[in-house]
């Protein structure tokens, strides 16, 4: 390689290497701002060291708690409990929940902090995994019963 | 080593050789995207969770990641068009810009799409779609960046830096999911486990993968071919070709 060649390709590699260690310390500093959730446990216990206030408006994911859903029988109320690992936050909500939304099922909600571990949620947005499979696998693998809307009983 | 390469830094050569590879790509895409979507529309099974609406990952995941590969392909031919000053390369990363940029467009109006019925949303600010955002507006910047000088070798360098540049954004985007907590689920395909996908859904979206692939590969050298007629409108062998025709 020739001298100039040599020199423009050194030239670029400084370049590129200090804009990347600008947008990785940039990054690193925002880091905590960059999550999109809080899970129930940070809620909690804090994370890195601070604990959310009641009052503060916040996102929350986690996985909803299996028969803690509760529909109140009159309006769209429902309230459930998500957690992650192990400290359950209560999410309360009025509104339609996504088709996804189900026991067991990882969620995001946007809500203000009522009290430590309430919240009271005006959006809920249901996340789902990255295993795609038919239904009769899923049954096989996971134990998962998947029936069509039209055929499910009414509740 | 690379000196079968260099008959291609002559606009002449390389717009013969665009002309010969073009049919075949486009062929290629044509035969692979009709097979991979009327089996994936049509013939794959249902997730088990989404339903049918999971079917739009056969079009959602091709162009997603290849709206990263094409960026990564605009940023070598920009690294040999400014270290090596050949012509061809900026002239193919004036070509692959706007290729990319459609293919990123697709990827966030599907995932768009996806997100309503499934998350309940159209948008939200998580790291995977906010990286991805700013990758559209890197093609952006590139295209617009290329167009604004009226010397096209001044125009091919700040381009070609630009486009570097955005390459820090690649990984930021592929462990944008692992690195923080997002709504958007993690990588099902592009990791070194195994795909945590049915094979009766991977096939078809593989035949797609391929497919999109040689769909961008074709349109980067159509758009090629027209840059070089172009910035070559007063040579000898372009008027030839004109006066051929």
């Amino acid at each position: 390689m020739n001298p100039r060649r040599k020199k423009r390709l050194f030239a670029l590699s400084a370049i590129i290497t200090i804009i990347a260690m600008a947008v990785g310390l940039m990054l690193y500093a925002l880091n905590q701002n960059i999550d999109l959730f809080y899970t129930p446990s940070e809620i909690l216990k804090g994370k890195n060291g601070q604990k959310p206030q009641p009052g503060q408006r916040l996102k929350i994911g986690g996985m909803v708690v299996v028969g803690s859903v509760q529909r109140h029988p009159e309006t769209l109320d429902v309230s459930f409990k998500l957690t992650d690992t192990g400290p359950e936050v209560t999410v309360q909500y009025h509104g339609l929940l996504p088709d996804l939304f189900r026991e067991g099922q990882g969620i995001v909600a946007t809500g203000v902090l009522q009290s430590a571990s309430v919240i009271k949620a005006d959006e809920v947005l249901a996340k789902h995994d990255e295993e795609y499979m038919p239904p009769e696998v899923a049954e096989a693998v996971k134990g998962i019963k998947h029936v069509k809307p039209e055929q499910a009983g009414a509740y | 080593m690379w000196k079968w390469l260099h008959p291609y830094a002559k606009t002449e050569r390389l717009y013969q050789l665009s002309s010969t590879l073009l049919p075949w790509f486009s062929i290629a895409a044509l035969l692979l995207l009709i097979s991979g979507c009327v089996w994936g529309l049509m013939f794959a099974p249902a997730d088990y969770q989404q339903g049918d609406a999971a079917r739009i990952m056969y079009i959602h995941v091709p162009s997603a990641i290849l709206s990263m590969s094409t960026y990564a392909a605009m940023a070598i031919a920009a690294l040999i068009g400014i270290v090596w000053q050949i012509r061809t390369a900026d002239m193919a990363v004036a070509a692959i810009a706007p290729t990319g940029a459609m293919v990123t467009f697709v990827a966030l109006f599907t995932g768009a799409a996806w997100g309503k019925p499934m998350w309940g949303t159209w948008w939200v600010w998580d790291a995977r779609l906010t990286s991805e955002l700013i990758l559209l507006f890197m093609y952006l910047g590139v295209i617009a960046l290329y167009n604004a000088f009226e010397d096209k070798q001044q125009a091919g360098r700040a381009a070609g830096i630009l486009a570097l540049v955005g390459v820090i954004n690649l990984p930021i985007i592929h462990y944008s999911v692992e690195w923080w907590n997002t709504l958007h689920q993690g990588a099902s395909i592009t990791k070194l486990s195994k795909p945590s996908i049915d094979p009766a859904m991977l096939w078809p979206l593989l035949i797609n993968l391929l497919g999109f692939a040689c769909l961008i590969a074709s349109l980067s050298l159509a758009a090629l071919k027209n840059e070089i007629i172009r910035r070559e409108k007063h040579r000898p062998w372009v008027q030839q070709l004109v006066s051929d025709i």
